[in-house]
């Protein structure tokens, strides 16, 4: 079964990442995404045989790069940074369902670092930041078999249908 | 009492959406040995082919990196908790070099 992935955002938490790869700028910034999985189903045909599972950002929980040797072209999340973010979830009964980046200067598409160092599952939004504005924002998620990402459509909207 | 060990959201899927299991282990190795032997899946996203713990893959012994204790030889006792926490990392610089994912002038790799 063909499973497509869409990606649901406020335009506000959209910005907030936007401006948040244009403040760190020209380092790369990074946070976390809370949200969680919804069991809707999205209208639309998608395709015989398939189905599309929506997930929800609901919360930002920014982080500092904790990259000090290539902050421009690397970010790194520790993993007391990573407890940080899962307990801000937990106790807002939401789930760690991703993470974003900013690429400065460069498109808004996964590197081969970017996929070496992914959790599958994850979303993974990458914001490009050109000369300090931010640009086009995409969505990944690591296929399975670790060799490549799939992209997940972002949709913006005013309201979570949740 | 055995070993319980945390397992994190994005690897719930290939742990039949458990997130956790118990094992009797004398030490985290072997908790992650049968944890990888009942749910196979997980082994790629845990080892290297080689067999070893990724980089970016952080266990912890209640509150203590086992990097900073045994590794995976450090020894686990009946009601220890066994955590794997995610490392994230990423970034615009190719890994081997390759200029595929850029097509601008200004988006070539820095060095």
């Amino acid at each position: 079964m063909v499973e497509a992935a869409a990606l649901w955002i406020s335009g506000h938490l959209a910005e907030k990442i936007r401006a948040h790869g244009a403040e760190t700028y020209p380092h790369e910034c990074c946070g976390a995404l809370l949200g969680r999985d919804s069991n809707a189903v999205l209208l639309g045909d998608p395709g015989e045989g398939s189905s599309t599972a929506a997930r929800e950002i609901l919360q930002l929980f920014p982080l500092v790069n904790r990259r000090d040797d290539s902050p421009r072209n690397r970010f790194s999340v520790t993993a007391e940074d990573v407890m940080a973010a899962e307990k801000a979830a937990r106790d807002q009964g939401l789930d760690v369902v991703g993470w974003y980046h900013s690429h400065p200067d460069h498109p808004a598409r996964p590197s081969e670092y970017d996929r070496d160092h992914a959790w599958p599952w994850y979303s993974y939004i990458i914001v490009s930041v050109q000369n300090g504005a931010p640009q086009d924002m995409t969505s990944w998620r690591l296929n399975d078999d670790r060799a490549e990402f799939s992209p997940e459509g972002i949709e913006i909207r005013h309201r979570a249908a949740v | 009492m055995p070993v319980k060990v945390m397992i994190p959201s994005p690897l719930r899927p290939y742990a039949g959406k458990r997130d956790s299991a118990e094992f009797n282990a004398r030490t985290v190795g072997e908790a992650l040995g049968h944890l990888t032997t009942q749910f196979g899946e997980l082994r790629k996203h845990l080892f290297t082919e080689e067999g070893k713990l990724r980089s970016f893959v952080n266990v912890y012994v209640n509150d203590e990196d086992i990097r900073y204790l045994a590794k995976e030889n450090t020894p686990t006792k009946d009601g220890d908790t066994i955590s794997i926490i995610p490392s994230i990392a990423g970034g615009c610089r190719p890994l081997y070099g390759s200029s595929i994912f850029y097509q601008t002038t200004n988006d070539r790799p820095r060095d």
